[in-house]
């Protein structure tokens, strides 16, 4: 009985998680067929998804909020583009060219992410299709504004008068590509682990003392003790770097990835030692012990594994943006904790059912159009930080695939148009960009011919998007057809005649 | 004003109308705190309507809003949004479940009054973004639960909980809400098993001896009798009498829902030549199941003879409607159906037809027209694909025959006084009754024995009404089809009925005569137990 249970549970899984697995066979095939050795892939594959997660993350709010896939990222992409071109012909440079890139992205981003989630609210139900076709329409308006605004209408001249190297030779509509070599390439995946504490330090600073001025203004009760901690903790990490051990360390702007791991294990060990000695020695409350001790074996395996040969050998090849990474980890946060607030909870709750939260009095269009503009926003950021680790603008070409490759990669991952997780993107990032990078490969090896590995990954990825949406509408149909069965198993019939 | 400061909530000189529909008049609703206070009627009484006022629905004032007056606590209000009668304490438990699936029982009971505390973010942008604070939010949730007695964890996800339950969350939700004076039940009995339904009456009478107001609508007299100390009773959109429980009985009751209506809709022509008998039946059911969502029939025995024009009522929501719909093949069925004698094989689409059934729906819009196309069409299409009419045979080929087709569609436009432009008018532009004719058209054409009719004035007016069922005695009469009338309107099927089935809960709760009192079609229609005869 529990054995056909257990069987049960595990073909479950396997049925739930099949597009998953599938994947992880693919890659792994075509991984051993292309013949490619590990570090190359390895260090490929942790470029690309530094490039890519960001943007795929940002899919994640307007599943929640029942809007389904946003094929309307597009729009942030187009939002990203515009700036990053009137930044570049600013020749602004670096990270604070980039970060001027981002300001100025955000709220274009915001107005477009604002009038696709207008549009999304008048044909609700048809939020995707509208989307795809609304990227096609917009990509119209965008090529009327790079080909003929720009240069035709709003002149772009160098200081002597001259058209502007940006554009084409007849002085109207921009370059077909533009090098950001000299502007802001690599500008957010070189900024040192120093400039990151330092800026680390100067955030918790000015939160915690605008936290305390705010409860000073509304004469609430300040925890100073916290406070000062807090400001304690915060200025001894930054003493730290200023030993010269720690500080040639942290000046690089690359994180092997041997030491990632590292560090890593370091700090779960030390935060399940630190939750057991609170929770189960200080509070003496109920805390899972097992399960505290289970982490902390695993951190010790994985650990232990870095010295296998193979293994040690990726690890020291692959690099890490380490800011970049960083951005990511934090929009995973994000995530996370939008969805622990007021909003987010209601964001969910109209993702649910859009009846019910109607009727607990949830404004529904004003809390999709919010979603929408996180989502473009955070596209638009996404787009930014691809654009700058590719290092060249293909102005009529980035954003086009970016909807259709985002889409693919969180659905490979297990998502469904109704449910996502952090976890599920970053997966699907992971192993939709593993075939990425070896289905080429894989094919020439195999048949000779790199296209028809290409040919292969490009019909497998559009095909997950194809059934992840068939499968979405079986799904909307068969709940009614469960229901029927159970209003009839459960009503019974007391009110038979004699 | 002493006086009014008696209820809690008064509802004065109710009127609505929509468009020119009078839905509501003059109707007046009184209810004392803590006191249960049952709201009774048939379908299309008005007692959502008068819901909807009391909620400020949307759809009352985007069509011009209501006359009368509200007052609670003896103060005079107006509901303009359900916002507004949230905040002033009135809450409705839905019969449809407003729960969501995937969350906590915690997390629907909390639904959009999540409690929060605020953060820096939040101070900076504003409330919507405060952390929600989970423990507070159990706990409350913990308090609402145990105040209605239901023991679950209100960590559990509604997914996984019997249906009887949800009704529970649902009230949990309400009376977890601050300052609920007034809980809106509507039909919350109508999904529960027998022993989840007494304890639902038993947590209604726990919530209204914390002084908590309850509307009960329902048209269960049981349940009535039960639980409630008063009772209103509406019908046709008026007033018809206020009551206490303690002073009227289940049969008074019954018979002022039905009312007293002698006007007979359709005079009886000429001599009723027929000869009825039980052993010429036309259609036999037996232990005859239907699974129409939201009309099951559950176990149905029924004969009906020859020649007769039958009855189906009931309430809505009861399986009526699943009956002919189930024999014509639309829905999943079990059980046997037999026509003249023989068994209909059900689980072919199209078999009823083939025996001579024809069926016009109760969803005219939906099933019954082709709303793109011309009369003529429609008249000719059901025929055209069951017996191959109106088509000519060239050769191998068969070709459709359009001028034999014009010469019908003609014929029955001038037959049954269709109002139109011409036969090539699209079925989509006319008006209710002469499309509800169309209908009836094209089943004629199919020249059945038997007809089944699904609420054939529904939504026509008075002239049109009674033309449509004069005309279906006149089949009865001159050529002898069997016509079973499917109705919630009771006074229809009085008027022009042999017999008259009431279906209650799927069942068959009696067969009357149309001369049977109002009080036995009020009892056997609120499916009560003591009084309801088969085969009266």
């Amino acid at each position: 009985m529990d054995k056909n249970k257990n069987l049960h549970k595990l073909t479950a899984w396997i049925f739930e998680q099949k597009v998953v697995l599938i994947f992880v066979f693919l890659s792994i095939g075509a991984l051993i067929a292309s013949k490619q050795s590990m570090a190359f892939v390895a260090g490929e594959l942790f470029t690309r998804v530094a490039r890519n997660s960001f943007l795929v993350l940002s899919l994640i709010i307007p599943v929640l909020a029942g809007l389904g896939l946003n094929f309307g990222i597009v729009v942030g992409a187009m939002a990203a583009q515009i700036a990053l071109f009137l930044t570049t012909f600013w020749g602004l440079s670096g990270i604070g060219g980039f970060l001027v890139t981002v300001a100025l992205a955000t709220p274009l981003a915001v107005f477009f992410g604002f009038l696709v989630g207008s549009l999304f609210n008048k044909i609700k139900g048809a939020e995707m299709i509208g989307g795809l076709v609304l990227g096609y329409f917009a990509d119209g308006l965008y090529q009327l504004l790079f080909l003929f605004i720009f240069g035709g209408v709003i002149p772009f001249r160098n200081p002597d008068g001259s058209p502007s190297s940006l554009m084409t030779p007849t002085g109207v509509g921009v370059k077909n590509t533009l090098d950001l070599t000299p502007t802001v390439k690599y500008a957010l995946d070189t900024v040192s682990m120093l400039s990151i504490v330092e800026i680390a330090f100067y955030i918790v600073i000015a939160a915690t003392v605008l936290s305390a001025v705010f409860r000073l203004v509304k004469k609430q009760a300040v925890d100073w003790k916290k406070t000062g901690l807090t400001i304690l903790g915060a200025a001894v990490v930054y003493a730290l770097t200023f030993i010269p051990a720690i500080e040639t360390f942290l000046a690089a702007d690359r994180l092997m990835l041997l030491r990632a791991v590292e560090i890593a294990v370091l700090v779960t060990v030390l935060w399940q030692a630190g939750r057991f000695v609170w929770f189960a020695l200080v509070k003496k409350a109920e805390f899972d012990k097992k399960r505290c001790l289970a982490v902390i074996l695993a951190a010790g395996i994985l650990y232990a594994l870095t010295y296998v040969d193979a293994i040690y050998r990726v690890l020291i090849a692959v690099r890490l943006p380490v800011m970049t990474y960083l951005c990511i980890g934090a929009l995973c946060l994000f995530n996370q904790a939008l969805m622990r607030t007021r909003l987010g909870q209601n964001m969910r709750t109209v993702g649910q059912s859009r009846v019910v939260a109607n009727a607990a009095g949830i404004d529904v269009d004003r809390t999709r159009i919010i979603a929408m503009i996180f989502s473009t926003v955070l596209a638009s950021w996404g787009q930014l930080i691809y654009l700058q680790n590719i290092g060249t603008l293909a102005t009529y070409g980035a954003h086009t695939q970016v909807g259709q490759f985002a889409i693919a990669s969180l659905l490979v991952g297990g998502a469904s148009v109704q449910k996502a997780t952090n976890k599920q993107a970053i997966l699907g990032v992971v192993l939709f960009h593993t075939l990425f990078i070896v289905a080429p490969l894989a094919g020439k090896e195999l048949f000779g011919n790199a296209m028809i590995g290409e040919y292969f990954r490009v019909f497998i990825s559009y095909g997950v998007i194809a059934m992840a949406l068939a499968m979405h509408a079986w799904k909307k149909k068969a709940p009614k057809a469960s229901l029927q069965v159970v209003e009839g198993g459960t009503s019974p019939s007391p009110k038979a005649s004699a | 004003m002493a006086e009014n400061r008696e209820y809690v909530l008064q509802m004065e000189h109710i009127s609505k109308k929509y468009a020119d529909n009078q839905v509501l008049k003059d109707v007046s609703l009184c209810i004392r705190p803590g006191e249960i206070h049952a709201l009774m009627g048939e379908n299309g009484a008005g007692k959502s309507t008068l819901m909807n006022i009391l909620f400020g629905m949307p759809v009352i004032h985007t069509t011009g809003g209501f006359e009368g007056t509200i007052q609670v606590d003896g103060e005079t209000v107006n509901i303009d949004t359900p916002l507004k009668a949230m905040e002033l304490g009135i809450g409705m438990v839905h019969q449809e479940f407003m729960l969501i699936p995937g969350f906590t029982v915690t997390e629907n009971i909390k639904i959009g009054r999540e409690i929060s505390h605020p953060n820096l973010v939040s101070r900076l942008v504003g409330p919507s973004m405060e952390t929600l604070d989970l423990d507070a939010m159990a706990r409350d949730a913990r308090k609402a639960l145990e105040t209605i007695g239901l023991k679950i964890g209100e960590n559990a996800y509604v997914r996984g909980l019997p249906v009887g339950y949800m009704q529970f969350i649902e009230i949990a939700r309400e009376i977890d809400k601050r300052g609920i004076r007034l809980l809106v039940f509507d039909e919350p009995t109508a999904v529960l098993t027998e022993s989840e339904a007494d304890r639902l009456l038993e947590a209604m009478r726990t919530i209204a001896s914390q002084g908590i107001a309850i509307v009960f609508i329902t048209h269960r007299l049981d349940e009535v009798m039960a639980v409630a100390n008063s009772l209103t009773v509406l019908r046709d959109g008026e007033f018809v009498a206020r009551r206490e429980v303690a002073e009227t009985s289940a049969v008074e009751i019954a018979e002022l829902m039905i009312g007293r209506r002698v006007e007979k809709l359709v005079e009886a022509e000429g001599e009723d030549t027929r000869s009825l008998s039980d052993s010429d039946i036309a259609v036999s059911l037996r232990n005859y199941y239907v699974d129409m969502p939201g009309e099951q029939v559950k176990g149905v025995d029924l004969d009906i003879r020859r020649g007769e024009i039958f009855g189906i009522g009931g309430l809505a929501g009861q399986g009526k409607l699943g009956i002919p719909n189930g024999i014509m093949g639309l829905y999943d069925t079990a059980g046997e159906v037999k026509i003249a004698g023989k068994t209909l094989d059900l689980s072919k689409l199209g078999e009823a037809l083939r025996s001579k059934v024809a069926f016009v729906s109760e969803d005219r819009r939906g099933v019954g027209l082709l709303l793109e196309e011309s009369i003529e069409q429609n008249i000719v299409f059901s025929a055209l694909e069951v017996n191959n009419d109106f088509t000519k045979k060239i050769g191998w080929m068969r070709l459709y025959d359009g001028k034999k087709a014009r010469a019908h569609a003609q014929e029955m436009v001038e037959k049954l006084d269709i109002r139109c432009t011409g036969i090539h008018q699209h079925a989509g532009r006319l008006s209710g009754g002469n499309q509800q004719k169309v209908c009836l058209a094209r089943a004629l054409t199919l020249n059945p024995e038997i007809l089944f009719v699904s609420e054939p004035t529904r939504g026509i007016d008075i002239g049109a009404k009674k033309l449509v069922l004069e005309y279906l005695t006149k089949l009865n009469r001159e050529q002898g089809m069997t016509v079973i009338v499917v109705s919630s309107e009771l006074v229809e099927l009085r008027s022009i009925c042999d017999r008259i089935a009431i279906v209650s809960d799927g069942k068959v709760s009696g067969i009357l005569s149309p001369d049977a009192s109002d009080a036995e079609f009020g009892l056997a229609m609120s499916g009560s137990r003591k009084r309801g005869k088969k085969n009266g």
